[in-house]
């Protein structure tokens, strides 16, 4: 045999056997969408204007802050719109001096001003706007990474989508209403003093003192499954938040027996700053915030030294388990909603994928017999052409870790009927030939070399299109244009360059070749 | 050797205008069927929710579980059976409340009416109307964009901008002609029918390209030069006819099988799948070899007769 066809046959050996390898055990390789396996598919969006509002509020509080240490009277510092805040001073001789701690906070620039009436605007670029929404997004993906990996799910797909989208898909998740309050929560932990001075009354219809405001407490009744809200008047300073927070554990309630709590222990500086509040606040209550609701409002009868708290609020072990896991991985930084979600239970994933694939199995097998009794020996080397074909196409799904969708699944069907079309395209035209009164190798070589340049065509054009498809479209459209993609490729190379070398070996490399089976 | 046809010889292209006929008449049925009942967009189109249930006992009345679902203000649902008689796709219209609340919700509501029985909620989806909108423009898009690519490729590959504009034409027809199948049939516009649209658009443009290629290679032999376009293009018919009827009868019944054992998952897939097939054959030969031929005898006559012009005027 010449040099050339071991090669050939080289390559086809490698190709095969680095394909097993990439497939082998399928199981776990083969990634299966969630329309074939159940489980939750969720786009949420990420409301990143939030976070950089609630930055443009910390950073107002800084500046009031920074002006009052240095002695200059402020009437007043309100943020306006996204990321801009007023400053208004008690007096306008004070305005070198702030002018001078304006220059101080640089990512603002100073605009408006009005020397006269002591007043001017500080904004941050809008460019500093993108790069807080960009990492508004990122670190709510990297939250939400740590709570599903402690939430403890096989395989989940947590990935950012565009500007300001998350897209999350946890298969075979059992209780997507809890993972969906796992994954939405902002778990933003506050800790808060009360207003004592406030009468609660006065609050609810409308009169607050300067510097607090109003949150409930949310009890739901286990029984009768009312909800009772207790309104409380906190001061809207934030002394301590999650952020110091080292640890979150479950625990059993000691003062309500059945119900769980979390408790919680702060990092270095948080336990600091705790010990500083509770002293300076002995006698007072500390509201216990998380998320806008307020959970405990325990008084302070001493300094606490050793940063340690307890969240209480009637919790089933489940609601502690996981709001420890929530405190644990961090608050999200901006609030999320769900755009979009899809909740397949696993038994309707088992049902479809079953039904689905007998069918798929079916078809695919009428077609290797349709080609076997049609072309016989050469519809036999179709046959394991495209059996070739479907494990390459297989493998590189999972080399790229692409997940198989009912739409991937469509592209395979193109693929398999596009690769069936090539075979019958040569073995129609090496027929022709036959017919011409050629000889069977000049047939082999002329049905080859000419169906060629169709292949080509068909495939690139195919290719283009499926190229587009990825480029311009999403989710569904791109798992079609993937597998279609891989798969065409793998046609390309099992019929033109496969099936040749088999018919080279069997055809054109024997010496004396009286018959040919097509 | 099993073989269908043999050297066959038959007038397709001298019968186009007759196809003319029948292609105008079906894209008509199934535009007029578009405009008048449009298409019925699924959830993923236009937002919404979408919840699947499967009761376990006796099957229970459509209108049982809308008075279930009245209770929550869900009245107005589409409640349909999927499948099976014990289970149930609802579709809630699209309102104001986030996808959290709605399983639970509807699972409330459901329970409230004890004679319904134990049920099992088994696929909740909710799309918001941003995504679902922005789903529908890119998808178009997409399709869009793929077509201007093979009309840029087919042009530059056989060197005819008639041969690419055609087979496009070609695809759009069998695109309006599975829309209207879909619209006719009151399917749903859903995600599976897109991946068989997008699915029935490669089909026919490689079912176009193979007779295209045909006609490239006679074209290139000195036999074929006094002999017109119309006569070339019903010769590469001819010559690939036994690949166009094996390969298109191949995946038309694996198709069919999809279609009749794939359950309701792969149903409406199938289906556009089936009719893609007969569609796209078809307009392989009455649509974009018939396009290329007339248009191809009008640009030839054309130019006759501005060289008769020329030859007058001088």
């Amino acid at each position: 045999m010449r040099r050339s066809l071991w090669v050939r046959i080289g390559i086809v050996a490698l190709v095969t056997v680095g394909s097993v390898f990439y497939l082998y055990p399928p199981k776990k390789t083969i990634n299966l969408g969630l329309d074939l396996q159940g489980g939750i598919h969720l786009v949420l969006g990420v409301e990143a204007d939030k976070a950089i509002g609630s930055q443009t509020d910390r950073v107002a509080e800084d500046f009031k802050n920074a002006l009052e240490k240095k002695g200059i009277g402020v009437r007043r510092v309100a943020r306006e719109g996204l990321g801009s805040f007023v400053v208004e001073l008690a007096s306008p001789q004070s305005w070198n001096d702030a002018v001078t701690v304006a220059n101080e906070f640089s990512i603002y620039e100073r605009r408006d001003s009005d020397q006269t009436a002591g007043r001017f605007t500080m904004a941050t670029s809008e460019r500093e706007m993108n790069r807080l929404r960009d990492l508004a997004v990122r670190q709510a993906v990297e939250t939400i990474r740590n709570r599903v990996d402690q939430f403890g799910v096989a395989e989940p797909t947590i990935t950012r989508q565009g500007a300001d989208r998350i897209l999350i898909q946890l298969p075979g998740v059992q209780d997507p209403e809890r993972a969906k309050a796992l994954i939405g929560k902002t778990a933003l932990l506050e800790f808060k003093l009360l207003d004592d001075s406030a009468s609660v009354e006065e609050a609810q219809q409308g009169r607050l003192p300067e510097g607090a405001e109003l949150l409930y407490q949310r009890r739901v009744d286990k029984e009768t499954k009312n909800e009772r809200k207790v309104p409380f008047v906190v001061q809207k300073r934030t002394l301590l938040t999650g952020a110091e927070l080292n640890r979150a554990e479950v625990q059993a309630d000691p003062n309500s027996p059945g119900n769980w709590q979390v408790s919680i222990e702060f990092n270095a500086v948080g336990t600091r700053i705790f010990g500083e509040v509770t002293e300076a606040n002995v006698g007072k209550h500390l509201a216990i915030i998380l998320d806008g609701n307020v959970y405990s409002a325990p008084r302070i009868n001493e300094r606490i030294p050793g940063g340690r708290a307890v969240i209480t609020g009637q919790f089933t072990v489940e609601d502690a388990r996981d709001l420890a896991i929530v405190l644990r991985a961090g608050a999200l930084p901006a609030p999320v909603t769900i755009l979009e979600e899809r909740t397949v239970g696993p038994s309707l994933g088992t049902d479809s994928i079953r039904q689905g694939i007998i069918a798929i199995v079916a078809s695919t097998v009428a077609v290797f017999l349709f080609m076997l009794i049609y072309y016989r020996l050469s519809g036999f080397i179709a046959d394991v052409a495209l059996g070739l074909n479907l494990l390459i196409l297989l493998a590189c799904m999972a080399a790229f870790g692409a997940t198989l969708t009912l739409p991937g699944i469509a592209g395979i069907a193109l693929t398999i009927g596009m690769a069936v079309d090539t075979n019958i395209l040569i073995f129609e035209r090496i027929r022709e030939e036959l017919r011409v009164g050629k000889s069977i190798r000049a047939s082999i070589q002329a049905g080859f070399s000419r169906a060629f340049r169709t292949i080509i065509d068909t495939h690139v054009t195919v290719l283009v299109t499926a190229a587009i498809l990825y480029n311009w479209g999403t989710g569904p459209v791109k798992g079609f244009a993937v597998s279609l993609f891989v798969g065409l490729t793998a046609s390309l190379f099992t019929a033109v360059f496969f099936t040749r070398l088999l018919f080279d070996l069997i055809y054109v490399e024997r010496r004396q070749v009286r018959t040919i089976s097509i | 050797m099993i073989e269908i046809f043999r050297n066959p010889n038959y007038d397709f292209i001298g019968k186009r205008k007759w196809a003319y006929l029948v292609s105008a008449l079906i894209t008509l049925i199934g535009l007029i069927s578009l405009a008048t009942q449009g298409l019925r967009y699924d959830i993923d189109f236009v937002g919404g929710a979408l919840i699947q249930v499967r009761f376990e006992q006796a099957p229970p009345t459509v209108h049982k579980i809308r008075n279930a679902m009245a209770t929550i203000g869900f009245g107005e649902s589409v409640i349909q059976e999927f499948g099976d008689t014990r289970e149930f796709i609802i579709r809630l219209p699209l309102t104001a409340t986030s996808s959290q609340a709605v399983a639970q919700r509807v699972e409330g509501a459901l329970r409230s009416d004890p004679s319904l029985g134990g049920f099992e909620i088994r696929r909740v989806e909710f799309v918001g109307p941003q995504v679902g909108k922005e789903l529908q423009l890119q998808a178009i898009y997409a399709v869009l964009f793929a077509m201007a690519g093979m009309l840029v490729y087919i042009a530059w590959s056989f060197k005819s901008v008639r041969g690419g504009t055609a087979a496009v034409v070609a695809v759009i027809h069998d695109v309006i002609v599975c829309l209207g199948a879909v619209s006719l049939t009151h399917r749903e516009f859903s995600l599976p029918v897109l991946a068989a649209l997008l699915t029935v658009i490669g089909y026919s443009v490689n079912d176009t390209i193979v007779a295209y290629d045909r006609l490239r290679e006679n074209r290139s032999k000195p036999s074929q030069r006094n002999r017109s376009f119309g006569d070339q293009m019903n010769d590469a018919v001819n010559q690939t006819l036994s690949r166009t009827v094996l390969t298109s009868l191949t995946v038309f019944f694996s198709t069919v099988i999809l279609l009749f054992f794939g359950g309701k998952v792969l149903e409406d897939f199938a289906f556009v799948l089936v009719i893609g097939v007969i569609t796209g054959t078809y307009s392989t030969t009455y649509v974009a070899a018939a396009v290329m031929v007339d248009w191809t005898i009008w640009a030839q006559t054309r130019r006759r007769g501005q060289k008769k012009a020329v030859a007058k005027a001088s």
